[in-house]
């Protein structure tokens, strides 16, 4: 054996180990497209339908002096897009916790955990992954949104903050979904929990104006982490300057969602497990 | 690696889950480069043991050292030093062989040429470099085991924990694994490995400890111990020294286990 020639230097590297884990997690969804196809499938099967079958009418019934119909489609579009997106991004989160319930419950975490490194990176490999995922998740529904008659009105500037929104609120949902994955009993479970993040986006002012809910409904949906991060997304894409509190807020809510996904998945990792 | 001081001591080592105790003032002492065969019957403790020395599970009470540092007050430097082959298949499913060695090259940081070169060379040496470009999850069960030993030893680890490697595994493969486990403690390296075959016990350990409700109850060299209890093989010494009682609480869950067991490496 050569046990004596090779030394391999002792240790965590947290940066060089957090980016072998994104190649590993890269890898994986490439073998495994399945996951990736359908969490890029679902926003696209939304926006169609709420376009092509609601959007006639619904569009006439959110914005001011639209008549139903094509008139009606187009604007409803203009009106959801920044939802969708938003969607688009907690359902890329929403796979990675299958995807930690997967290494949690074969044999390899507990591997992982023998070795010298840090948590950090074997849960962060994954998390970035995530966020790749949810960023071309975005260019892919946004494109078909554009395609279908869209036309934000975002400047450079816009699309960088826009880009800068989407990959921190991505960051926040993934370290969430990772714990709720490593939380999860088995991998059939592992989305049930994240599925009530996903719900979030729906019940907020993305899909119709709040001002049009009973009074509880409203009073979650006004309070609820997505409302102030879907209405900085529409300002950035409609080219306007987004209100300074509630892009505070939405930056905030992220900031809490990501501190507590991150401390909980670090101490589901070293929990003992049967 | 300090040459004369033991490569594993335990002492009084407690460990319960729940009002179940199942690890009960565990000693063991483990000579540097030797190979000691944990045996016991389905149930007494032997993966909690082991679990116990490769950080996974936290001992209630006792002192545990592996390579020097304590597995409590050290974890990281006991990770450092060694290197674990659980009882579970620990092998990425969806990466070929040679992409889950070389991932294990990567997290040791053997920088690439060396890496690409270890890799290699334990892929020759395991009998594992004509499937290697073959995802893991179309191998077979034999296979899977020699990848998941060639991966724990991709790091040139100073002890290494064996759990239950070669069981469901067809004889050749079995010879195979022998034969590296004895090479490697041969080079130095130090192995603990759990077993539930005793004619595995006898040919590959230098020392044997018998493990029965939650304490050793025989340790010695596999002659010293078929010597003091007068009998002709180990499976005599087992039989002699297990309480059959254990084996009939346990045994529901332990024959459930064993099946779940043999699944997961014939998979
Ligand atoms: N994480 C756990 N939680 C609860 N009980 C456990 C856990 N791990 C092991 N046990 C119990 O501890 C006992 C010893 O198990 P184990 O160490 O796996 O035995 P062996 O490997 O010798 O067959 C068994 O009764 C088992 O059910
Ligand atoms: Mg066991």
């Amino acid at each position: 054996m050569t046990a004596a020639t090779i030394t391999p230097s002792a240790g965590a590297r947290p940066l060089a180990d957090t980016l072998t884990m994104l190649r590993r997690n890269l890898l994986r969804a490439v073998r495994y497209p399945g996951l990736t196809s359908f969490t890029v499938g679902i926003p696209i099967v939304l926006l169609l339908l709420f376009v092509f079958v609601f959007g006639g009418a619904l569009g006439a019934g959110v914005v001011p002096g639209v008549t139903p119909g094509a008139e009606g489609r187009a604007a409803y579009l203009a009106y959801i897009t920044p939802a969708i997106l938003l969607f688009a991004v907690v359902g890329a989160a929403q796979s990675v916790a299958i995807t930690a319930a997967m290494d949690a419950t074969s044999g390899i975490m507990a591997r992982f955990r023998t070795m010298a490194i840090a948590p950090g990176s074997v849960l962060g490999g994954p998390v970035l992954g995530t966020v790749i995922q949810a960023v071309v998740a975005v260019v892919i529904v946004l494109g078909l949104s554009v395609a279908l008659g869209y036309r934000p009105g975002a400047g450079p500037l816009g699309w960088l903050a826009l880009l800068g929104l989407v990959v921190v609120v991505a960051f926040a949902t993934s370290w969430l979904c990772v714990a709720m994955g490593l939380a999860a009993k088995s991998v059939e479970t592992a989305s049930n929990t994240p599925m009530l993040l996903t719900a979030l986006p729906f019940l907020g002012s993305g899909f119709v104006p709040v001002e049009t809910m009973p009074a509880a409904v409203r009073w979650f949906a006004e309070y609820q982490p997505f409302t102030p991060i879907i209405e900085t997304t529409r300002a950035l894409l409609t080219g306007t300057a987004p209100d300074a509190s509630t892009t505070v807020l939405a930056l905030g809510w992220c900031l809490l969602l990501g501190a507590v996904g991150y401390a909980w998945s670090r101490a589901l990792y070293r929990r003992e497990r049967a | 690696m300090p040459g004369t001081s033991p490569a594993i001591e335990i002492r009084g080592l407690r460990k319960s889950f729940g009002d179940q105790t199942v690890l009960d003032g565990v000693d063991l002492t483990v000579a540097a480069g030797t190979i000691t065969a944990l045996l016991g019957p389905n149930g007494a403790g032997k993966t909690t043991t082991v679990g116990v020395l490769s950080t996974l599970l936290r001992p209630d009470a006792g002192t545990v050292r592996v390579a020097g540092h304590d597995v409590v007050g050290a974890p990281e430097a006991v990770r450092a030093a060694i290197g674990v082959t659980g009882q579970m298949s620990a092998v990425d499913d969806l990466l070929t062989g040679v992409e889950n060695l070389r991932l294990m090259a990567s997290l040791h940081h053997l920088g690439k040429r060396a890496g690409r070169q270890r890799v290699d060379a334990l892929l020759e040496q395991f009998g594992i470099a004509d499937a290697a470009r073959k995802p893991v999850a179309t191998w077979s069960g034999g296979m899977r085991r020699k990848l998941d030993l060639a991966m724990t030893l991709v790091g040139s680890p100073s002890v290494v924990f064996l759990d239950e490697p070669t069981t469901g595994l067809d004889p050749r493969s079995r010879r195979t694994l022998w034969d590296e486990v004895t090479a490697l403690a041969a080079a130095g390296t130090t192995i603990l490995l759990t077993t539930q075959y005793l004619e595995e016990a006898d040919r590959l350990a230098h020392r044997v400890a018998v493990l029965d409700r939650g304490r050793i109850v025989a340790d010695g060299t596999p002659a010293d111990l078929k010597a003091t209890h007068d009998a002709g093989t180990l499976d005599d010494v087992f039989l002699r020294l297990t309480e059959p009682s254990t084996e009939a609480s346990a045994g529901a869950s332990a024959s459930a286990q064993s099946a779940t067991t043999t699944e997961e490496v014939a998979r």
